[in-house]
């Protein structure tokens, strides 16, 4: 169980980071929502895994560590938060600038080599028939 | 037990919210309460200052549970400092915006109030979980402020910055969740007695916690390399948000501070002195890319916002050290340089407004409506922001260079000097484009604001008022940095209110 935690929350820090990493805001917002889960897991599997045993306090002597639950129910809450805040600036931004950069300035397109070769060869047609 | 140490969190909340009930109301209204809440909470500051100076460590258990289980409100002599400044000065930035600034967007009282909520929750909680929820308090009020006014630059600025801190959050949890699975506790002075004893593989994961939440702090505190924020998302804001933010970056050093005396500090055994060579070299290589940067500015509020970065430096240059000449200096530094760089900011609000679309751009625009009286202004306020004699700048600067010893000691003679010799440049060549180089024709632009203006001149007047009353505020940053130092005291204290 441990493994396949570690490898869950390793492989949603994996694409949470990637897409953070990417120049689009929408591609950069999911990055977050993924980044976030991952780190809500982590702060969830810090009380240690266990089955089968009692969430909070009860009779029973054996039960689970009932504080990270309370931390990631904050940390969930925040989170979303934070994401909603982050979408509406996102699509604010959009409205604003004309585009989905996340420096806001949409880079030049470079020009493809095909199309710049066909241009000079329309040049140098145009010339010839002059 | 005192009561009163909730004030600052709970009296700008409930205001907050409030105020926003009444956002739809008058203005006067809105304005009353907000104004009128804030010097409350002055109020409340001036109170517990001396409170915490007769030296003992209050101790707050909120809902009156126990320490290690409860969540703890902590106000030692430095959060009592810290909670002054921030009243202090959002008292100036209160009343600067009641004079129109706030109706350029919605809700500007109630996003300041939920700011300072952050802020002062930041300063007194002693709880690493509740650090980062007042942080995000905080954070989430300052992206609405940034964005205050609106504009295409602030919304460019926006996203980098929002972006920016969400990661850092996320890394915040992190490494909060890791010191939680090691040592089983959140409160700091448990934490430290857990890191003191620690050894072997708990250490290496402490110390590996330790490092991501400089990293976070360190975000916030804008050093090299995570300041590319900084100076875009200031030189955007709008003036009074930009003069509360020079208090934002010390909230990440005041972080800084307080886990690397308390937690990673002197009696931490094996993690003693975590990171503080690598601090070291980050705040000098700090003032010098800030300082570089101060001067290729093309404005005059993203020059400000560069100085922030060079404060920022030199403020940590003390922390790294560490030694409780230099944590004395350093606090003396922090009170001037953030008032001061507030009141240039505000003042920076007052000459944009008279050059209309040219902002406080570097470029040659109408003539001022008031050029000798603003430019005075600016003379001395830039003598106190690059550290010539005889400001508080000066002082807190020779403070702190007496401060270091050996080898350490001619690194940062080297850099602060060169640094202040660089910004008195850039500030020169600032000041004389601003109000020397015009075109014939007088703005048109709106007159000036009596009460503005004397906002901002009486911001601008605590530097010359530090240095007057120098000795009892450096007596005070002496007894605070020897209280922080000493990490036994709060071990106690802490003790005392779980006997209670």
């Amino acid at each position: 169980m441990e493994l396949l935690v570690a490898i869950a929350i390793g492989v949603l820090t994996f694409s949470g980071v990637y897409l953070i990493l990417r120049a689009r805001t929408f591609s950069v917002a999911l990055g977050l929502t993924l980044f976030s889960y991952a780190v809500n897991l982590f702060l969830f599997v810090m009380g240690r895994l266990h089955t089968g045993k009692p969430a909070v306090l009860s009779d029973a002597t054996n039960y689970t560590d009932p504080v990270p639950q309370a931390l990631v129910l904050t940390a969930i809450v925040i989170g979303f938060a934070m994401t909603a805040f982050v979408l509406i600036l996102a699509l604010r931004a959009h409205t604003e600038l004309g585009n989905d950069h996340v420096d806001g300035v949409e880079k030049p397109k470079k020009e493809n080599k095909p199309r710049r070769k066909s241009n000079r060869a329309n040049k140098k047609r145009v010339g010839a028939t002059r | 037990m005192n009561n009163l140490l909730l004030v600052p969190v709970l009296l700008p909340l409930v205001c907050g919210a409030l105020l926003m009930m009444a956002a739809r109301g008058s203005m006067a209204m809105v304005r009353l309460i907000s104004i009128s809440s804030i010097l409350l909470l002055l109020l409340c500051s001036l109170y517990l200052l001396p409170l915490a100076a007769q030296g003992e460590i209050l101790v707050y258990g909120l809902g009156n549970w126990s320490a290690p289980f409860g969540i703890v409100l902590l106000l030692d002599r430095l959060s009592a400092l810290m909670l002054m400044v921030t009243a202090v000065l959002a008292v100036f930035v209160v009343l600067y915006a009641s004079r129109g600034e706030d109706q350029r967007g919605s809700y500007f009282h109630a996003l300041l109030q939920f700011q300072l909520a952050g802020i002062n929750g930041a300063f007194l909680t002693g709880d690493l979980f509740n650090l980062f929820v007042f942080f995000e308090i905080l954070l989430i009020a300052s992206y609405a402020l940034l964005l205050h006014g609106l504009g295409v630059a602030r919304i460019r600025s926006a996203l980098h910055y929002v972006i920016l801190n969400l990661i850092g959050s996320g890394l915040f949890l992190i490494a909060a969740g890791l010191f939680y699975g090691v040592a089983g506790t959140l409160n700091m002075t448990d934490l430290a007695l857990f890191v003191s004893q620690a050894e072997g593989d708990q250490l290496f994961l402490l110390e590996a916690a330790g490092a991501l939440l400089m990293l976070v702090f360190g975000l916030k505190a804008a050093f090299f390399p995570l300041y590319f924020w900084l100076p875009r998302a200031y030189a955007s804001a709008t003036a009074p948000v930009a003069a509360l933010f020079a208090i934002m970056t010390k909230v990440g050093l005041y972080a800084i501070l307080r886990f690397s005396t308390l937690v990673f500090g002197a009696a931490a055994g094996g993690a003693s002195g975590l990171g503080t060579g690598v601090l070291w070299v980050l705040a000098l290589v700090t003032i010098v890319l800030a300082i570089l940067g101060a001067f290729a500015a093309n404005s005059l509020s993203s020059l400000l916002a560069y100085l922030v970065l060079v404060s920022v430096g030199t403020l940590l240059a003390g922390i790294a050290v560490g030694t409780e000449a230099t944590l004395a200096a350093s606090l003396y530094y922090l009170v001037q340089s953030t008032w001061v760089i507030a009141g240039l900011f505000l003042l920076a609000g007052i000459v944009a407004k008279q050059r209309g679309d040219l902002g406080d751009n570097f470029k040659v625009g109408p003539r001022l409506l008031n050029p000798n009286l603003l430019g005075a202004c600016f003379f001395l306020a830039t003598i106190a922001v690059a550290g010539l004699p005889p400001f508080a700048g000066f002082f807190g600067k020779v403070l702190l260079l007496q401060a270091v010893s050996g080898q350490t000691a001619w690194q940062l003679w080297t850099v602060v000097l060169v640094s202040g010799l660089v910004g008195v440049i850039g500030l020169s060549r600032a000041g004389s484009m601003l109000f020397w180089r015009h075109h014939t024709t007088a703005s048109e632009a709106q007159p000036l604001d009596k009460v503005t203006f004397a906002v901002t001149a009486l911001l601008l007047c605590s530097s010359p008022l530090l240095v007057v009353f120098a000795q009892p505020l450096v007596n005070f940053t002496q007894a605070t940095a020897l209280q922080v130092l000493d990490a036994a005291s709060y071990l106690q204290a802490m003790q005392l209110k779980e006997a209670m």
